[in-house]
């Protein structure tokens, strides 16, 4: 049988087995009335209990906690123009041309988000901001910036937002990558970063 | 007393053909085993107790489930119009679409792709269609390698067992166990079993394996039709790893995982980790919409008896399923005898309305598999009325003749006595009396299934109508 073919058999058992019902489909609410006014603390908040960890910005110049976070790390590869030409830092500018398998000996990745949900302290990381998508995985460990103006209440805002309709690739990261396969114990750092710190950081331009 | 090493892990329901499985044979190798036991009923009772707290912080709880049932049921009975939708949409985003109609077609399709690339290797996130089409053993006879990436279904590939829960696919095992599968499989110290070791060496063991694939493969928690995208939720990030490594990124995907649209989506990704695990989110929730530069991107629609379920009218309901394991977490038959103990793909009361779907003599006895408590139906993010098709399917197994002589004699014996008001009445103060003077080993034996694991009730004096004949006379007036 061909794709084809299949395809025809499951449509012909789908109109012949559904329900024969019309039930409407339900408007979904943003169930954001009792959402709290400080977007920053309450996202903090769900982020340090899903894993992550806000980097202090150090006074008044998030860039300079930035760059003392991945002084004399090891590998440091960046997506955000903040790290570039400092020639003190060894820095790997990723490129969109970089293979994806190019970023697997990276220590530190630094990366932007999109935008951020305060319900949930998740992250919102696109192709764009990736520029390859591998730079969110396979570095150990995830320096993201976010824009303390870009946070939503809740996942029923973050889906509004334009990216998840536009980019090929959107991804809610919330924490670092989490284990707790043998017997429930929690593990950070199972096949994607070790560790995600969030600097708040207003975009450049 | 001599010197125990760690107790041995007991294993799953032992599969003879097409014969039904024994659940309770193998249940009861699971009870006597005290560590895994225990270690197993609290794991998952506490999963149950953190999806609780979760619904205590989330005030439009109830709310979501109803939206999240309501959604379902539009999607499952537009299921064409959203199907078309969601083809056309992903073919705009650059996205190939395959249909396949059985799991050996699932199978074939994806050998197809392999082949064409050359990819010899593939890696993949845990899905549980795959485990349905016996996808990895499939792909072994053409040759090709399959490395699962997420931990629990990595211990359990290397082990050659089937996960034992959808969400935490080796929860049956202790730490000692998956020490024992390393140490013979990838080589790790065979005394050590600290958690945070044997993580630390898979990972250490699986990335040369990542990086040196082919292909990559995830499954497919739910499908948009609005913007033909494919969501995954993952708490390791492997499905990113397994989809963004290689230039190759083939899904296998359920009919019935289509939603309408991002809005309803939203209620979904709420209700899924919290329902599952009692986190607020997955750690990776990621939502692919078309392939990266360079790289294919390949689905692939399976109905394998989908269709067929959704034309059932008592169960078709059970496609609304999103597959958060709460219903496991809850119920105590499955806490006490292991997801391996039913022999089937899906296990729990979820299972139990899913699997006679698949093969109604095979899985005959699941449906009796459950103490009909109705925490399952409770705890559904869907509101799938569980217990109640549970029921369903004990009917419909006994019309069709699918439970054991020993079982209908008995309950045909019980409904001639429940028929008769009379005989069920004259029948009662001779059981009762019965119950309290019979010896212990009368009544607590292999016979009597009921009292293996717990005490029968203590019988009451006088039966109700004895009472009220009693103090109330014929007339019914108040003596």
């Amino acid at each position: 049988m061909s794709s084809t073919d299949s395809r025809a058999a499951i449509f012909a058992a789908i109109r012949a087995n559904r329900p024969n019902i019309q039930p409407p489909l339900p408007e979904v609410p943003l169930f954001d009335e009792k959402a709290p006014s400080d977007l920053v603390t309450a996202f903090s908040e769900m982020l340090v209990k899903m894993g992550g960890k806000v980097l202090d910005p150090q006074g008044q110049d998030p860039v300079s906690a930035l760059r003392a976070a991945v002084a004399g790390q090891g590998i440091i590869a960046t997506c955000v123009p903040e790290l570039h030409g400092d020639a003190s830092l060894q820095i790997r500018q990723i490129l969109p041309e970089m293979d994806p398998h190019s970023l697997a000996d990276v220590e530190i990745g630094v990366v932007r988000a999109a935008f951020g949900v305060a319900e949930t302290g998740s992250l919102c990381l696109t192709d764009d901001g990736l520029i390859v998508n591998t730079s969110g995985y396979l570095p150990q460990h995830l320096i993201v910036l976010l824009d303390p103006s870009q946070i939503v209440a809740n996942l029923h805002n973050a889906y509004r937002r334009p990216e998840l309709s536009t980019h090929r690739y959107a991804v809610f990261q919330t924490g670092p990558s989490a284990t707790a396969d043998i017997e429930g114990v929690l593990i950070h750092g199972a096949q994607g970063v070790r560790s995600l710190r969030v600097l708040f950081c207003p975009k450049q331009g | 007393m001599p010197a125990r090493g760690p107790e041995p892990q007991p294993r799953g329901a032992i599969i003879r053909g097409n014969r039904p499985i024994d659940q309770q044979e193998a249940a009861r190798r699971f009870m006597d085993a005290p560590e895994h036991l225990a270690m197993h009923d609290q794991r998952l009772w506490d999963l149950r107790k953190k999806r609780d707290g979760q619904k205590e912080i989330i005030e439009e709880w109830e709310d979501l489930r109803q939206l999240a049932s309501d959604i379902k049921t539009h999607t499952l009975t537009h299921l064409d119009t959203y199907l078309e939708q969601f083809e056309k949409n992903a073919i705009a985003n650059g996205v190939r679409i395959h249909w396949a109609k059985d799991a050996a077609e699932h199978n074939s399709i994806v050998a197809g792709i392999l082949r064409s690339k050359n990819a010899r290797s593939l890696i993949k996130s845990k899905s549980m269609l795959t485990e349905e089409c016996g996808f990895r053993e499939a792909m072994a006879h053409e040759g090709i390698t399959v490395v699962e990436t997420d931990l629990g279904e990595r211990i359990q590939q290397l082990d050659n067992e089937n996960p034992s829960h959808v969400v935490v696919p080796a929860v049956h095992k202790l730490r000692t166990d998956v020490a024992e599968v390393f140490a013979k499989t990838i080589g790790s110290d065979p005394n050590n079993s600290d958690v945070s070791y044997l993580t630390e060496q898979q990972r250490e063991h699986t990335r040369p394996l990542i990086l040196k694939a082919d292909a990559g493969m995830t499954g497919c928690n739910f499908a948009v039709a609005e913007t033909g995208s494919v969501v995954v939720c993952t708490n390791e990030g492997n499905a990113d790893l397994s989809a963004n490594t290689t230039g190759l990124h083939i899904v296998s995907m359920g009919i019935e995982k289509i939603i309408p649209n991002l809005n309803s989506l939203a209620v979904f990704v709420r209700m899924l980790s919290r329902s599952a695990l009692g986190s607020p989110i997955t750690q990776y929730t990621s939502h692919f919409r078309g392939p990266r530069r360079g790289a294919e991107m390949h689905i692939v629609i399976v109905d394998n008896g989908r269709t067929d379920r959704l034309g059932l009218e008592k169960f078709w309901t059970s496609l609304k399923c999103i597959r958060c394991g709460a219903c496991m977490n809850t119920c105590p038959v499955f806490r006490r005898s292991g997801g391996l103990s039913y022999g089937a793909t899906y296990a729990g009361p979820i299972g139990l309305i899913i699997d006679p779907t698949f093969n109604r003599h095979k899985y005959s006895t699941l449906p009796f598999s459950s103490t009909m408590n109705g925490s399952c139906t409770n705890v559904c993010p869907v509101k799938i009325n569980i217990h109640e098709q549970i029921a369903d399917w004990r009917q419909v197994l006994a019309e069709n003749h699918e439970i054991p002589a020993f079982k209908k004699s008995m309950m045909k014996a019980a409904g001639a006595l429940l028929a008769s008001p009379k005989l069920y009445r004259a029948s009662l103060p001779m059981a009762d009396s019965a119950l309290r003077h019979l010896p212990r080993f009368v009544l607590y034996n292999r016979l009597n299934t009921w009292t293996r694991g717990r005490e029968m009730p203590h019988v009451p004096k006088e039966t109700f109508h004895q009472w009220y004949k009693r103090t109330r006379g014929v007339d019914g007036k108040k003596k």
